[in-house]
């Protein structure tokens, strides 16, 4: 079941009595999530990810815009009758009823010719908690689980009506770091043998990298950009993205474009081809640095890091927007400790340009030849 | 296209089902509402009334249109609910004193200090909570009457003093004071009572005001005790003040005059309660019961 | 003793007084009282040691008019009025609009003098020779005859307690379950309604399970407060309950020890003390009934 957006738009009346302002949670959405994929909803705290996902649940009714889910309009329509499955961030699991008992919940909700019996919504019970390997539970209390075993018992609630779509929020963030990434695998196994439509919110940037088809990356209510993870990775399409984006961090610096070419301070590093002259941000992957003896970009060494197979240099440049660059270079490079600069080579394909005040992305052409 | 359809109807049942029953909603809690506020505007009704017009109404009217205050004049002139409320008012006033110095003192040695046999009296003290008031004041009544202390304050005021429960009630909440804070006044050689008025107090100040009001009101509703404890119309409180004005006061069944002094006797709590409207319901909730 | 204990012990000293002499010292006292026959509060002398007191109270056809009118308040009014307020919390949890008002109206009760107010559900039940009174004004407009609820018969003095006594313990009820229905956690209604659960279910199924503590201590403290009744009997059929036939338990105590009746302090004692021991048979009933029922979260 793909998911369609159009335009919409979630408008919160202001929390403060003073001004009459309205708080726009979610400012014209229009995307579509594919059918049978799975789409992380990425961005900080307030940027209205969690206002999108209630408002695809049905929780939430938008002020403006529409939700179909394949053909059909859902906008209007009340959560019940979305057939959609929701985990919530603190799994919502009813203390009082067993792990077979809440996951038979919404099964004993059905009516009319849906019915079941109480042996089928058993088999069918038995069948999600088998599919989230939580069987051998089934007569715990949700107090007498663990993080992890909670939020399995919470996933195979929400799958156990076998909804149209799957809706996650914050799956993770309640685990400790170990179970974290288990869990990550976990749903990812989960959507790819049940290829349900499932739409997981996040905050962060590693969990929704690794896992999802397509991320959204939002900030402030608006679409900063969609694509599959590697894709925005590679390719930011504006400042917000490339710095949320990343570990560690991006480097920035001021530059400017002279005579086409890009300069840092002094140090004139890339041909810009395409980029207007002027001044602007640059941002670079920590592993787009090459050390080179003659390399054009002049950096203060401040110490050597080792951890693990990376090597990262922590420098310094006058033109660096942080206190520290960090740059990660492989172990066969050798670095002469006593000196007191470090020269660097740029990957064009690791350096992004963007426009001082609006963060939007400036365009360079590619140059073959010039990188490693 | 079909389904679009069925949503839309569905849509257009849920809304109607949802008026309908915030209709009932809104009925019931209005109903409710004007029970409870029903007697209150009768005895207010009722306390602007002439004796003449009450009395000549068969059938009572739910208006009255020559509003009199005469019945207020009468209350305070024939009847002695002026000293009532005074006596009220000092018995309320002494006792919420006497019983916030004993409860700060007591709770703070239990949340604060360290000696020898602590558990064992604040247990005993918390199985006190379980006794009930009428088991005890059989003996009270017979102690304040072999002191001779019936009709007088102090015997109306001793044995209402304490609370145990407010005891526990406030010793939770000094408990709640980080250590440290101690630890350092004591670094500053503060002594234990200075830190206990400097510290302690200003921080649960919450507390100490939700335990007072609370008291407050049970002094002012208070009835058993003092029916007990005084015969003599000189020290009774509002409670039996208003007993003995329907017993025995103004001489025939002036109950616009009985009903003047329901309203001056009820109006203090209630305009305790609508200013501080939200201390008291949070204290009540934590912790109160009528009686 | 050492300093330190000795301070503490003089920041507790005046708790200690004021408990020791009015509550301690009482409690021994009173089982005392209850043992001693024939106690004469003039020369404070007696007879004997016995259960006479029992006996005779158990005998004394006034306690057993009280045993059953308090019996008949606390199996009306306790249930009744724990249904009432939950209808009423669950309607005010429910609505945005008007709710502080409404909750506030609801409390007003609370802070009201039993006494007074009393007087004012008297005089709306009352029948005199002047007029029916507002009651019976409405019961007229049904087309039933005027009942005199105040002198006449016996279940219509019951109801108006009853219907006082509900009046009167509601607003603590009603704030009680307000502030648990508050405190259930959004979520769970948010995963039942996603799961299309209907309304009276999520009411049975989750609710009223989350809520079950306070419902249960409310239920607890409601058998007890109904169990001591006495000043709202007081004011409405005036100080003389045992000639209106409406004494309570708690009432009889004090007819015993004090007033027109008064002056044996052994029978009040042997009253309060059964008392005393129905309220603890009957809390742990419901204690023990209560682990069957109630979910308590960890």
């Amino acid at each position: 079941m793909k998911i369609v957006l159009q335009h919409l738009t979630k408008k919160f009346p202001s929390r403060s009595k003073k001004s009459r302002e309205e708080v726009i949670a979610v400012n014209d959405f229009t995307f579509e999530i594919p059918d049978g994929k799975l789409v992380g909803l990425l961005g900080p705290s307030g940027c209205g990810k969690s206002t999108t996902l209630n408002l695809i649940c049905g929780l939430l009714t938008p002020t403006d815009g529409q939700i179909f889910f394949g053909e059909d309009d859902v906008t209007k329509l009340a959560p019940e009758n979305r057939g959609v499955g929701l985990v919530f961030q603190n799994y919502a699991l009813y203390p009082h009823l067993t792990v077979l008992k809440n996951i038979m919940f919404p099964l004993e909700n059905l009516r009319g010719t849906q019915k079941l019996t109480k042996d089928e919504m058993q088999r069918r019970a038995l069948e999600a908690a088998k599919l989230v390997q939580i069987e051998g539970l089934m007569d715990r209390k949700p107090g007498e689980l663990s993080g992890g075993q909670q939020q399995r018992v919470a996933i195979a609630r929400a799958l156990v009506k076998m909804p149209r779509v799957l809706l996650l929020d914050e799956p993770l963030s309640n685990l400790d770091a170990r179970l974290r990434l288990q869990t990550r695998e976990e749903i990812r196994r989960i959507q790819r043998e049940t290829q349900i439509t499932t739409v997981f919110v996040t905050h962060d940037q590693d969990e929704a990298m690794s896992i999802s088809d397509l991320i959204v990356v939002m900030k402030d209510g608006i679409i900063q950009q969609i694509g599959a993870p590697q894709e925005v990775y590679d390719n930011p399409a504006n400042l917000f993205v490339a710095k949320f984006l990343g570990t560690p961090p991006i480097n920035l610096f001021d530059g400017k474009v002279e005579n086409g070419m890009l300069c840092i301070g002094n140090d004139a590093v890339l041909p810009a081809d395409g980029a207007a002259e002027g001044e602007v941000t640059v941002a670079i992957r920590p592993e787009g640095f090459l050390l080179k003896e003659d390399g054009p970009m002049h950096c203060v060494l401040v110490r050597l890091e080792v951890m693990g197979r990376d090597v990262s240099i922590v420098s310094t440049h006058a033109c660096s927007e942080g206190e520290n660059i960090r740059s990660i270079i492989n172990t066969e490079n050798t670095l002469d400790l006593n000196s007191k600069i470090v020269r660097f080579a740029l990957k064009p394909q690791k350096v992004f340009l963007f426009h001082k005040e609006t963060g939007e992305r400036i365009y360079m052409q590619k140059h073959p030849g010039n990188a490693d | 296209m079909q389904d679009q359809m069925d949503y839309q109807k569905i849509g257009k049942s849920a809304k109607a089902r949802r008026i309908l029953r915030n209709i009932f909603v809104y009925t019931m809690l209005t109903f409710w509402a004007l029970i409870v506020l029903f007697p209150f505007y009768w005895m207010v009704l009722t306390s602007v009334k002439s004796y003449s017009t009450y009395n000549a109404e068969y059938i009572p009217k739910f208006f009255t249109l020559a509003p009199t205050l005469a019945n207020y004049a009468d209350a305070f002139t024939s009847v002695s609910l002026g000293r009532y409320l005074l006596n009220t008012l000092l018995f309320t006033v002494v006792t919420t004193a006497l019983m916030l110095f004993v409860t700060t003192l007591a709770a703070f040695a239990f949340a604060r200090l360290e000696f020898r046999g602590k558990n064992l009296i604040f247990t005993l003290f918390l199985a006190l909570m379980m006794i009930p008031n009428e088991l005890v004041i059989i003996t009270n009544f017979v102690t304040v009457t072999n002191a001779d202390l019936r009709n007088t304050f102090t015997g109306l005021i001793l044995p209402s003093v304490t609370s145990v429960f407010y005891i526990y009630l406030l010793r939770e909440n000094f408990a709640q004071i980080p250590d440290t804070l101690y630890y350092a006044a004591k670094v500053d050689g503060t002594s234990d009572l200075r830190y206990l008025r400097r510290v302690m107090l200003p921080i649960c100040r919450p507390t100490l005001i939700t335990i007072g009001i609370l008291k407050i009101i049970e002094c002012w509703n208070s009835y058993v005790w003092p029916r007990l404890i005084t015969d003599d119309a000189d020290y009774y409180l509002v409670s039996n003040g208003i007993q003995e004005i329907r017993e025995n006061g103004f001489g025939r069944e002036n109950i616009p005059a009985m009903m003047a002094a329901v309203v001056v006797i009820s109006l203090p709590l209630i305009v305790l309660f609508l200013i501080f409207r939200k201390k008291v319901m949070e204290g009540v909730s934590r912790g109160g019961m009528k009686g | 003793m050492e300093k330190r204990t000795m301070k503490a012990w003089l920041y507790l000293l005046p708790a200690i007084l004021f408990l020791g002499v009015f509550m301690v010292y009482p409690l021994v006292d009173v089982l005392i009282y209850s043992f001693e026959e024939g106690y004469n509060s003039a020369s404070q002398s007696f007879f004997g040691v016995g259960g006479y007191n029992y006996s005779y109270v158990l005998h004394d056809p006034y306690f057993l008019q009280a045993l059953k009118n308090t019996f008949l308040l606390v199996v009306i009014t306790v249930p009744a009025s724990t249904a009432l307020a939950l209808l009423v919390s669950v309607g005010l949890s429910s609505i945005k609009p008007l709710r502080d008002l409404f909750q506030t109206i609801y409390f007003l009760p609370y802070v009201t003098n039993t006494l007074a107010v009393g007087l004012v559900f008297m005089i709306l039940f009352k029948k005199t020779a002047y007029s029916d009174g507002l009651i019976n004004l409405f019961l007229h407009w049904f087309g039933s005859p005027s009942i005199d609820f105040i002198e006449g018969p016996y279940w219509a003095k019951m109801f108006v307690l009853c219907f006082y006594t509900i009046w009167v313990v509601l607003p603590f009820k009603i704030l009680i379950l307000t502030s648990a229905l508050a405190s259930v956690n959004q979520d769970y209604y948010n995963a039942a309604r996603v799961d299309g659960t209907r309304r009276g279910r999520i009411f049975r199924r989750i609710t009223l399970p989350m809520i079950s503590p306070m419902i249960f201590y409310l239920v607890i403290t409601g058998f007890i407060g109904a169990f001591k009744a006495y000043s709202d009997a007081v004011a409405l059929f005036g100080t003389d309950l045992n000639a209106a036939g409406m004494n309570t338990i708690v009432g009889y105590v004090y007819d015993m020890l004090y007033g027109d009746s008064g002056g044996y302090p052994s029978y009040a004692s042997a009253a309060a003390i059964l008392l005393f021991a129905i309220v603890l048979t009957i809390t742990c009933i419901n204690l023990l009934v209560s682990k069957k029922h109630v979910h308590y979260s960890k």
